[in-house]
């Protein structure tokens, strides 16, 4: 086997040396009728030419050549060359957590560095190393809420990520931690401010909100803070599309800010591995989850960074600690690190400016076709819109399929309410012949009928 | 490091000191030299209400938490603030440092605690010398 | 080696060899804000091909006047910074890295090149599942592997890590006592247990009652039949322990907890130990996670991301988070072998479609698979889609379905070993672990004596008596240029030394492991002050970890 570096030679004199007569003798701890006498139900060894072609196969299946305005939680943008070649390198790639200061400083200022960029973004004092996802982050952080206030009731928007909604109602559901769902206004698709003033009480932990919403849609964050700040509650924005922050205000009113960072740099593969990041105010600190990068000095007065106030981890506090995250996603931070230095203060204002340019010419182009129109023109947008067709989508859908398009998604899976409504995003990968393509096969059976 | 005869123990190592009604609260010297440099003190607000040998708190070193136990019942009247930024200050004196003061509820618990000398044979017999 | 070798003396004027290592320069690098200047440049977009907005007044009040300080700098000076950087890092890359329950395997790089093959990385997770069947196959292709390989019969891969994957079981083991009429209250956890477990317990809502270990460090059996009672909802077990031990009464510790109508949870972190050799489904446990960051080697790059799927036994079957992948397309045709199952305890769907990885296995003619064939790469016929109509399931645990990018990566690994293979890795494990066992036990303190699997811990007894702790030992072997063992892990061992060596380490690279490790002892007698100052060859020395602590600088300012 390639990756094993012995030879059945030197197997036998290590097991010679031990004193063991054979490979046997060092599993002898397992009952005899627990041992497994027959080989793995597993694939055949397979050469590394077979494995790439296997893959391959695989990824061709997955057809490649479309355009798509697929969005919701998950972005398509252009991702810089020098992630992935600085990624791989072995040093980054083939680390542990940085528990050994000494020789982790690489990787202690990476997150450092990612820490600092994340605060600057988000508007917020602070943000930790990285949790899994957006998902599990924003419940993280209504859980971190709970801690904070001594509450325990939390109220969520219902314009939050359908998939985000479930990830907490599933942490929620054994913490004693009630959520109240709080609806839109179907005009501006935001959420609806004296609905959440009746929902927020004096029990209340946090709400919770993303902005832009999971229509596209920028919330009136300093409204809503106003809200809940009144009755004492802490407001947690959730962001799934990291990017709009180079041209959309950041959420400074809020407590804490729950973001997925995909976006920067992280290539979609179905979903994961994403890269979750909690920013929040300084007070807040001791009671975040995750791993933190702090500098300090070493005996000889030289910058270092370590992992500090780890006392909140399970690794310490066991059954008490703020969260039971071990493991976080610090190579894809890494990702995120270096493609906003690429991208840097300049970079990430054009290219959000690019974002909502494509999303505001797909969005009138496509709502202009005969039979459809878009919903939510009532506040602003960063690069994802819903569009109502009298058509339904499954019709359209095949056409464009046909074409070698992907449109947007079924918002009725989630919103009943919301029949023949489909979300696209338009990120600036998109071109403007893919998004006149797409309105022309929109409008084919409008016409034709 | 000698244990103030005035001063009444717990076995989980906090003292008291009553000044008449109040009791000033604080964590002997064992327990900070076992606990090493500490980083920060989680102390209750003013007004909140603590139970004898229940968790009032806790004190952290860079890789230990260390609940803390109150010696009494009563009522939070004052907090160390000064321990909010110089936590250390427990490490250099411990027996100088209170970390909360308590309006005493129940003043006959304070005859149930160690004194001095049955807490330094307390310790001695935990550290088995 | 000699040992007057080791003094700094000697080392600054006589060769400057130490083991295996001599220093070499690193290059000073600033933060990146530090080598900002504004004007410079890394990127540059495509001419917009549509008409330009005007941001400000679209967006009005949600306009950002400020743009965040970002570092502004070149190409060539943020691929310097990150490789200057790398070079501060320790990596398996480099050499042995055996630090004890982590399973630091080498990663082998095609992995690393699947995972990016365009159609699988590219693939947006809402695309239609007809354009994504090559995926989907992928998940199934890996669900019946990890299957077989934990002898288990349902499986998730959503968890996100081992942590995550802990969540997600001991939700199941909550549903299913639910469905029993009483969620129970309690997790037994045993002392030596890694702190995710008590950690992961208590977001669940048990309340954790710790099981005292025995004399050789095991399951206390009286003490678990005196533990277990109505309440008690689960055991978390490692197994083998933290210490690398297997527990042989296993199937005692099982009957104990089924007679009580508890489960047996089991922490997979230490499956490196028993892959190809002996499954847990088959000594009993009903619900485990997997490391793939670990046993299935998928980098750990520099703390993340993991994987952390989740097997259980039937019966927790219908608990399973949503999405469950099945075959067979919704409201069409009903499955072919429908009626076919290997496994008809549980539920069928709705729809009556079997989870995948029940349905038999076919050969690309239709015949079954058996038992002793190997699994055929493509045996699969029909599309495959993914069902969310299961009224039991806990939820969901993370968006979408899962950190796919580690699917791919570890079945690779899995094809790369194949059935040999994957044998093979494990009893290397075992062997080395062993061989350093046996060449430290003359001078480092072996506190329980049961036999090794891939891990053996030491204590730092002896070296305590001069002074000298577990943590300046391991400080002093990066000198030797190794990373650290595992310190002061588990918690039951006082002072532990715990080392993993994985199979990827050759003998050469044991013997000079051994060789540190018993000069490193030596100096512990002859020296202590070179230990307890360690490292003394490293960019820096021990850092201030009480500063990082009370007064925290978690993000850089720009300097007033």
């Amino acid at each position: 086997m390639r990756y094993l570096p012995k030879s059945d030679e030197e197997r036998r004199q290590m097991l010679a040396e031990i004193g063991a007569k054979s490979i046997d003798d060092l599993f002898s701890s397992i009952p005899a009728e627990y041992r497994l006498e027959r080989d793995l139900t597993v694939p055949r060894q397979q050469a590394e030419s077979e494995i790439v072609e296997y893959f391959r196969a695989a990824g061709q299946k997955n057809a490649t050549d479309y355009a798509s305005f697929l969005g919701a939680g998950a972005y398509r943008h252009y991702r810089p060359v020098i992630i992935d070649a600085l990624v791989q390198r072995g040093e980054f790639l083939t680390s542990y957590t940085p528990y050994q200061a000494e020789i982790t400083q690489g990787t202690l200022q990476a997150i450092f560095e990612f820490q600092t960029m994340i605060a600057e973004l988000t508007g917020m004092d602070v943000a930790n190393a990285s949790m899994y996802d957006g998902s599990t982050g924003a419940a993280e952080a209504v859980m971190m809420a709970v801690r904070v206030t001594g509450r325990s009731n939390a109220v969520v928007a219902g314009t939050v990520h359908p998939e985000y909604r479930e990830v907490l109602a599933t942490y929620a559901k054994h913490q004693g931690l009630p959520t109240a769902l709080v609806g839109y206004d179907p005009e501006t698709g935001r959420i609806d401010l004296d609905t959440l003033d009746a929902a927020v009480s004096a029990e209340t932990a946090a709400v919770l909100v993303q902005s832009p919403n999971f229509f596209g849609v920028i919330e009136d964050i300093p409204a809503i803070a106003q809200i809940a700040h009144a009755r004492g509650a802490l407001l947690i924005v959730s962001i799934s599309e990291s990017i709009s922050l180079g041209i959309v205000r950041p959420p400074v009113e809020a407590d804490i800010v729950a973001m997925e960072t995909q976006s920067f740099g992280v290539a979609l593969s179905y979903g994961g591995p994403f890269c979750g990041v909690i920013a929040a105010k300084e007070q807040f600190v001791r009671q975040m989850p995750g791993r933190l990068a702090g500098q300090t000095v070493d005996g000889a007065g030289n910058r270092g960074f370590v992992l500090t106030l780890a006392t909140r981890e399970q690794h310490i506090r066991r059954e008490k600690a703020t969260s039971n995250i071990c493991t976080n996603q610090a190579l894809v931070a890494l990702m995120a690190t270096i493609f906003l230095a690429v991208y840097g203060k300049e970079g990430i204002r054009e290219l959000a400016e690019h974002n909502l340019a494509k999303a505001d010419y797909a969005a009138r182009t496509l709502g202009n076709q005969p039979g459809a129109k878009q919903r939510f023109k009532g506040a602003p947008r960063f690069h994802e819109f819903v569009l109502q067709t009298d058509e339904a989508p499954e019709a359209w859908s095949r056409r464009l399929l046909e074409n070698k398009i992907v449109g947007g998604i079924e918002l009725s899976r989630w919103y009943p309410e919301l029949g023949n409504c489909t979300l696209w995003c338009a990120t600036e990968v998109v071109k403007r012949e893919q998004i006149d393509a797409a309105a022309r096969v929109l409008a084919a059976e409008a016409v034709e009928a | 490091m000698p244990y103030p005869t005035n001063y009444r123990y717990t076995r989980e190592h906090e003292w008291i000191s009553v000044d008449g009604a109040i009791g000033s609260i604080g964590i002997t010297d064992y327990a900070q030299n076992s606990l090493g440099d500490i980083v920060y003190v989680d102390a209750p607000k003013v007004g909140d209400t603590v139970s004898a040998n229940a968790t009032f708190g806790s004190v952290e070193s860079v890789k230990a938490v260390s609940d803390l136990f109150s010696p009494v019942s009563g009522k939070v009247t004052a907090v160390n603030e000064e321990l909010k930024t110089a936590p250390d200050k427990i490490n250099e004196d411990a027996h100088g440092t209170w970390i909360i003061k308590v309006e005493l509820s129940n003043p006959e618990e304070v005859t149930t605690l160690l004194d001095a000398a049955a807490y330094e044979a307390f310790i001695a017999e935990e550290t088995g010398n | 080696m000699t040992s007057n070798a080791n003094s700094p003396e000697a080392r600054s004027a006589g060769p400057r060899t130490l083991g295996k290592v001599r220093p070499h320069q690193t290059q000073n690098e600033a933060l990146l804000f530090e080598k900002s200047s504004p004007g410079k440049r890394a990127y540059k977009l495509p001419p917009l091909d549509v008409a330009a907005v005007d941001f400000s007044s679209g967006l009005g009040e949600a306009y950002r006047q400020n743009p965040p300080a970002l570092p502004e700098l070149s190409e060539i000076e943020i691929i310097r910074h990150f490789t200057r950087l790398s070079t501060w890092n320790y990596a398996i890359d480099l050499g042995m890295y055996p630090l004890g329950s982590c399973t630091m395997k080498y990663n082998p790089r095609v992995n690393e090149l699947v995972a990016r093959i365009e159609g699988l990385a590219e693939a947006h997770p809402y695309r239609p599942e007809s354009l994504a069947q090559g995926i989907l196959e992928i998940f199934d292709l890996l669900q019946r592997c990890l299957l077989d390989i934990t002898g288990m019969d349902a499986i998730t891969l959503q968890p996100a890590a081992g942590a995550h994957g802990e969540f997600t079981g001991i939700l199941l083991t909550r549903a299913w006592h639910e469905s029993q009429g009483n969620p129970r209250k309690k997790i037994l956890i045993p002392d030596s247990a890694h702190g995710t477990n008590p950690a992961t317990a208590a977001i669940v809502g048990y309340v954790v009652e710790n099981l005292k270990s025995n004399a050789d460090g095991g399951i206390d059996l009286e003490a678990l039949t005196r533990q277990v009672d109505g309440e008690t909802a689960a055991l978390m077990l490692t197994n083998p322990s933290t210490l690398g031990v297997f527990e042989s009464q296993i199937h005692k510790i099982a009957d104990i907890l089924h007679a009580k109508g508890a489960l047996l949870y089991m922490d997979g972190a230490n499956m490196n130990a028993l892959v190809g050799k002996v499954r847990p489904g088959d000594f009993g446990v009903d619900v485990m996670h997997l490391n793939l960051h670990k046993t299935f080697s998928t980098p750990h790059g520099g703390g993340g991301p993991g994987s952390g799927p989740v097997a259980c036994k039937a019966f927790l079957e219908p608990f399973l988070p949503i999405p469950v992948l099945v075959r067979g397309g919704k409201g069409e045709e009903p499955c072919s072998d429908a009626g076919d199952w290997e496994d008809t305890n549980a539920e069928p769907t709705a729809d009556g479609c079997p989870p995948l990885f029940r349905a038999p296995v076919l050969k690309p003619d239709g015949e079954r698979v058996g038992d002793t064939d190997p699994l055929p790469l493509h045996p699969f016929g029909g599309p495959l889609r993914w069902d969310y109509d299961r009224p039991q399931s806990v939820g969901r645990v993370r968006a979408f379905y899962g950190n796919t990018g580690m699917f791919i990566r570890a079945l690779a690994y899995i094809l790369a070993n194949g059935p040999d293979g994957l044998r093979q890795t494990t009893e290397d494990a075992v062997l080395n672990a062993n061989y350093i066992r046996k060449k430290l036990e003359d001078v480092y303190e072996l506190p329980y004596k049961t036999a090794s699997m891939h891990e053996v811990v030491f204590s730092d007894k002896r070296q305590a008596a001069r002074g000298i702790k577990t943590g300046d030992i391991a400080k002093r072997l990066i000198d030797y240029g190794f990373h650290p063992y595992t310190v002061s892990f588990p918690l039951i061992v006082h002072g532990a030394l715990m080392i993993e060596p994985t199979e990827s380490e050759s003998r050469e690279e044991l013997d000079l492991f051994i060789a540190a490790m018993r000069s490193i002892a030596r100096e512990v007698e002859e020296n202590p002050e070179l230990v307890k100052t360690a490292p003394h060859s490293t960019r820096v020395s021990r850092l201030d970890e009480v500063q990082a602590a009370r007064k925290p600088i978690l993000r850089w300012r720009p300097q007033p």
